[in-house]
């Protein structure tokens, strides 16, 4: 146990460190990773709002509280059964405070899918790919979790192969007696001619206040498919910081979703670098905000390459005193002619004190393009609205009618039915309390 | 069953109807005309509880009740029918799944029991025929991309798996073709009762020739200025409105 009460949390973060990087079975090179961005947290902490990638998500009030690096936990399948899927079969990979427990986990046979933790993984492959894309490096929560996390999780499709299952990462914080601060870290592997469904969760147990961030790290090689998605659905008050990067390095299609319907605070920064021609990426995300809830969403769409093509719609539904945040970049660097990049932000603010942020950042360097973006915020129509009154539905039902046909575009991306049914029902059981 | 008496509604500072009055009784079809402008549509609009149109005067009975104090839905639940003017396209909602929602709430409000999915669906289907309707249209997001004459025959449809006791209908001749016209107008036919009433609120007598009217009424700037038998409708047809017009208007100069 070394767990300490020093209410600074960088403090705590740094006199953790050694413990966190050495003897874990890392290669030099992995090491040497480790202490570098250790070094470069140390030298900038947390993000302020100062920082211009972080200037509506403060986190002043949450870095008051007392947090803990977490550590090993005795958290039992009863006290997780409510957070996994119903009606679906699937690979599930359960992590306590972010360390992988087969206990609580289930591979079901069958699947060609390599599932190693870091320091059992071949650490030339880990070399590889570990941090190294400009946007693990540039992100101090990235950076703070290339450092710090404990039990990286490698998974590997192997080539030729259609993961039947999808695999669902059950991430789950085991809040009963301290704040924990969780780490944890992903590395997903898309050989040639492979296609995967991957969802992460995010759950707490017990009360106080679980802060999780996570890093995953996607790769695809030639003709992979990955559908990735993630859902926060977490406690009230827990905070979550997530950084997925997917490198699509050999002509590959990645679909992603991310969904927030719940916590404190929340951040997902989507980052996807097209790097082989033809390669297409279709990233999608819903948030259902209430409360003084602040999300906030950072995308990039990174074009290094010609005849790539993205598409990119974020939809948002702002209740209570709650802040939304997006910002969507789009990067065509100037050998990327012929690209195609679409990017649309939706809003609907449910009340006057609801506040939404949205940014879109085009930066293209090539001349032969096809890039639109558009953004609205607005509150639910009168019209419509109106209309299904005048049939005899409810105000209250109306309203939620409309809302969840609003979300409706993003939910019928789902290819998980069961998650798409649980989607609907937490939706509609948002918006009749 | 609907009484208004010197009804008066503004909309912003514009006043649109100046004090009118009218009886219905079930059983009847009242037609309302009029030159554009004149208040059709805003007294369809506040009959069936639009809120930007502000009620500045005059009372409305409906079955005994003061249909002004109930919220549009509660009219709905009433029996009160708007067949909107401009049927609104609502993505991601289909016809069917909002339908049942809507029947289920009427029910519910008048002491029913729900409709199951079984008994809904055979009772859309019997109605379906009543319009001329194809059930992939109803599985389709709400009106989203429908033709002018499908909006209309889904508002018919509506009304007729609603029942309503009083249907008012919005213009639902205008953007119909000759045949999709004799469509609307037959499903209307056929849920004519002698409970329920109906008020045809429309700019040309041709709507007239297939739903017919036991009393027309002329509206204009407000009031209305002529009253009768579906005789009336054919006199206005011939004339136009300008004799209306100038008889309304010598009468305020005298």
């Amino acid at each position: 146990m070394d767990w300490t009460n020093t209410i600074d949390l960088k403090e705590t973060i740094l006199s953790n460190s050694a413990n966190a990087i050495q003897g874990k079975g890392y290669s030099d090179a992995i090491v040497a990773r480790k202490i570098k961005a250790l070094e470069s947290f140390e030298k900038s902490g947390f993000p302020t709002t100062k920082h211009e990638e972080y200037k509506y998500f403060n986190l002043n009030q949450v870095l008051k509280n007392d947090f803990s690096i977490a550590a090993d936990s005795n958290v039992n399948a009863d006290e997780i059964s409510t957070f996994l899927l119903k009606d679906l079969e699937y690979h599930k990979l359960v992590f306590i405070n972010g360390r992988y427990t087969s206990e609580l986990s289930t591979i079901l046979p069958g699947d060609n899918l390599v599932i190693t933790g870091f320091a059992d993984t071949d650490q030339a492959v880990l070399e590889k790919y570990f941090a190294k894309e400009v946007y693990t490096a540039n992100d101090p929560f990235a950076e703070l979790n290339t450092a710090m996390a404990q039990h990286g999780i490698y998974i590997k499709v192997l080539k030729n192969t259609v993961v039947k299952y999808p695999v669902v990462l059950h991430f789950i914080s085991d809040a009963k007696s301290i704040n924990p601060l969780v780490q944890s870290r992903n590395l997903i592997i898309a050989e040639e001619n492979s296609q995967i469904t991957v969802l992460e969760t995010y759950n707490t147990v017990g009360n106080k206040i679980s802060f999780t961030n996570s890093v995953t790290e996607i790769v695809q090689h030639t003709n992979s498919i990955v559908d990735y998605y993630k859902l926060q659905d977490d406690a009230a008050n827990s905070v979550h910081v997530g950084t997925t990067v997917a490198s699509l390095v050999g002509k590959s299609v990645f679909n992603a979703c991310t969904i927030t319907l719940n916590g404190a605070m929340v951040r997902n920064n989507m980052n996807v670098i097209l790097q082989s021609e033809y390669s297409e990426a279709n990233f999608y995300g819903l948030y259902f905000t209430g409360n003084k809830q602040v999300v906030d969403n950072h995308t990039v769409a990174d074009h290094a390459v010609p005849n790539c093509q993205s598409n990119e719609l974020y939809k948002g539904i702002l209740d209570g005193a709650s802040t939304g945040v997006f910002n969507g970049k789009i990067f065509v660097k100037k050998d990327a002619q012929k690209t195609n990049a679409f990017q649309s932000n939706k809003n609907i603010l449910l009340t006057k004190d609801a506040t939404m942020n949205t940014k879109p950042q085009l930066e293209i360097f090539a001349d032969d393009v096809k890039c639109s973006h558009g953004c609205t915020i607005g509150q639910l129509d009168e019209e419509p609205l109106f209309y299904l009154r005048a049939r005899g539905i409810g105000i209250e039902s109306a309203r939620a009618l409309l809302l969840v046909a609003f979300a409706q575009d993003i939910i019928d991306h789902i290819k998980i039915e069961p998650l798409k049914t649980y989607l609907s029902q937490a939706i509609e059981q948002r918006l009749s309390r | 069953m609907l009484s208004i008496k010197d009804l008066k509604a503004k909309i912003e500072d514009k006043d649109i109807l100046k004090g009118i009055n009218l009886e219905i009784k079930p059983g009847e079809v009242h037609a309302i005309m009029g030159p554009n402008g004149s208040g059709k549509s805003t007294l369809a609009s506040v009959l069936a509880g639009r809120e930007q149109y502000e009620v500045t005067g005059g009372s409305v009975t409906f079955k005994g009740k003061d249909l002004l104090e109930l919220s549009p839905e509660d009219r709905a639940r009433e029996g009160v029918f708007l067949a909107f003017q401009y049927p609104v396209e609502i993505p991601g909602v289909s016809t069917t799944n909002f339908l049942k929602a809507a029947v289920n709430e009427v029910r519910q409000y008048n002491g029913l029991e729900p409709l199951d999915a079984i008994s809904f669906l055979n009772t859309m289907k019997e109605k379906m025929k009543l319009v001329e309707i194809d059930q992939a249209l109803l599985k389709r997001s709400l009106n989203e991309g429908f033709s002018g004459g499908e909006k209309k025959r889904n508002e018919v449809f509506q009304m007729a798996m609603l029942e309503p006791k009083l249907a008012i209908l919005d213009e639902t001749d205008s953007g119909l073709d000759i045949d999709a016209l004799r469509i609307v107008a037959n499903g209307v036919n056929k849920l004519r009762t002698s409970d329920n009433a109906t008020i045809v609120v429309t700019h040309y007598q041709r709507l007239l020739d297939y739903i017919v009217p036991d009393f027309v009424h002329v509206l204009y700037k407000g009031r209305i200025v002529k009253s009768g038998g579906k005789e009336l409708a054919l006199e206005l047809e011939a004339k136009g409105y300008d004799w209306i017009k100038s008889e309304v208007n010598e009468g305020t100069e005298a």
